[in-house]
């Protein structure tokens, strides 16, 4: 069962290029965990060295912010999608 | 926000004959009318920043009818600014950005009161400023700024439109509204300096921040009216690329430094220690920097340097300085192609990507590498003055 998982443009850069990538997984940890086993250089953008996940990076379950459903251990199915939100500053310059 | 849609009702507001001319198709707009209208001139909002996001605010701004605009930046116009950058004109480069905002926005509409603020927003100016205006549009470019912008309107109970950009993508909200999130609720912390580049290093779509920017000026306006729904508690999320928006859920987080239930930020921090951006060292103070002078000093003598370019290939094709060419994501495959007894000069746009070269370098054991500092731009400005800029 795989799950899609939406890529910002910030972190194509480690996905060769990919806008979103399937991959299987009970849990969006599972699934975390898979995409940095595929793209290792992404691995410090999501996890700090702890391997708790950055606080400048959001995962969301469709529009669900997953900090306040169960986190790491968020169930998802195949008709979910999971996208990574990190912060990001321009504007002025 | 329907419940505050009142607050900036004034009764000694009057719109002039010309205004009502002026104003005609908002007139006829059921949800504006002459009561909106008048709303909109008793409103003051504060820009921070006259830029990407700050042109089309500003235009729009001005071109609504707020009473009285704000702006708060301290650059002056350049060239590069011009791809996006629609406030100001190819004949206002190396005017202050102020200035030619000031000029574009009586252009417009001479009715808008613009006040200039000729300064870098910071901790002891930044409550000040913000505290003399309704609304405050945040377009500014860095994250010590993003947070001191947030933290200022939740401690001032302002609104703030948020928006921010990067290469194709772009993000919309509005923080700091009654019971609403704020941007701490979104992003407790900001990513350490260089994990995450900035536009003037990833590049950016020209039309995305007059898209954003548009939004912003939407919300702003809708703020004011007290109509529709505003994207409080909703993060708008836009990708030029596919043309495609996603909205997704915001929540006040209860345990938010600021804004939460046992706020511990109750007065304004330093943001750039917060960001983790250590005070700025002397040039020649740096053992890993070396400046474009002591560069071409070096070189004029006859001294063997090997320069390492960790661009992206595009940028190299614009200008160069001939060094060999390894994209910084491409350094730790093909790191062998280096020699780590030779010394080595590495350089980038800006300094910041070849700054990140260098202290993966020196983990490797490289001992003679050093970053150009200010990147091949410090070149052209004070070397190479023929050089083609970005």
């Amino acid at each position: 069962m795989a799950i899609r998982i939406l890529i910002p443009t910030p972190l194509r850069a480690y996905t060769e290029k990919k806008e979103s990538v399937l991959l299987e997984g009970n849990t969006v940890g599972e699934l975390l965990r898979g995409l940095t086993a595929t793209y290792a250089p992404l691995k410090k953008h999501l996890f700090d060295d702890t391997g708790s996940l950055r606080n400048f990076v959001n995962v969301y379950v469709n529009d669900e912010d997953i900090r306040y459903l169960q986190k790491e251990q968020t169930q998802v199915s195949e008709k979910d999608t999971v996208s990574i939100v990190p912060s990001i500053a321009g504007g002025r310059s | 926000m329907r419940e505050t849609g009142g607050r900036w009702s004034r009764t000694d507001v009057r719109l002039s004959r010309e205004e009502i001319r002026r104003y005609g198709r908002h007139l006829i707009l059921p949800e504006v009318g002459l009561e909106g209208q008048m709303k909109l001139k008793a409103a003051s909002v504060l820009l921070v920043g006259a830029g990407g996001l700050g042109s089309p605010l500003a235009l729009y701004l001005a071109a609504a009818g707020i009473g009285r605009i704000g702006i708060v930046d301290f650059d002056v116009v350049d060239e590069s600014n011009l791809q996006r950058q629609v406030l100001h004109s190819t004949t206002d480069v190396g005017r202050p950005k102020l200035d030619s905002a000031r000029d574009r926005i009586h252009s417009i509409n001479p009715n808008v009161e613009v006040e200039l603020f000729n300064t870098h927003l910071n901790s002891a100016n930044a409550l000040g400023i913000l505290g003399g205006f309704d609304l405050v549009a945040d377009g500014t470019d860095n994250f010590p700024t993003r947070y001191l912008v947030n933290d200022a309107c939740v401690l001032l109970k302002k609104p703030n439109v948020y928006g921010s950009i990067f290469r194709f993508e772009g993000q919309v909200s509005v923080f700091s509204a009654p019971g609403g999130p704020c941007y701490r609720c979104l992003y407790a912390d900001p990513p350490p300096p260089g994990l995450v580049p900035s536009c003037a290093e990833g590049g950016v779509l020209g039309v995305l921040p007059g898209i954003i920017g548009t939004i912003q000026a939407a919300e702003t306006v809708k703020l004011i009216l007290g109509i529709g729904e505003p994207l409080i508690g909703r993060l708008l999320l836009f990708d030029a690329l596919t043309m495609k928006t996603r909205e997704l859920k915001l929540r006040r987080n209860p345990d938010c430094a600021i804004c939460g239930d046992h706020a511990s930020i109750t007065e304004l921090i330093d943001y750039e220690l917060f960001c983790g951006i250590a005070p700025a060292a002397g040039p020649e103070d740096d053992e890993n920097a070396i400046s474009a002078a002591a560069l071409k000093a070096k070189l004029d003598r006859g001294e063997s340097v090997f320069l390492l370019d960790v661009r992206e290939p595009r940028e190299y094709e614009i200008a160069n300085l001939g060094g060999h060419l390894i994209p910084l994501n491409d350094l730790p495959r093909r790191v062998h192609e280096l020699d780590s007894s030779q010394d080595t000069v590495v350089y980038c746009h800006s300094g910041m990507r070849s700054g990140q070269a260098v202290q993966f370098l020196k983990q490797l054991g490289f001992r003679k590498v050093k970053n150009l500092l200010g990147g091949i731009e410090a070149w052209a400005e004070s070397i190479d003055p023929a050089m083609p800029r970005y």
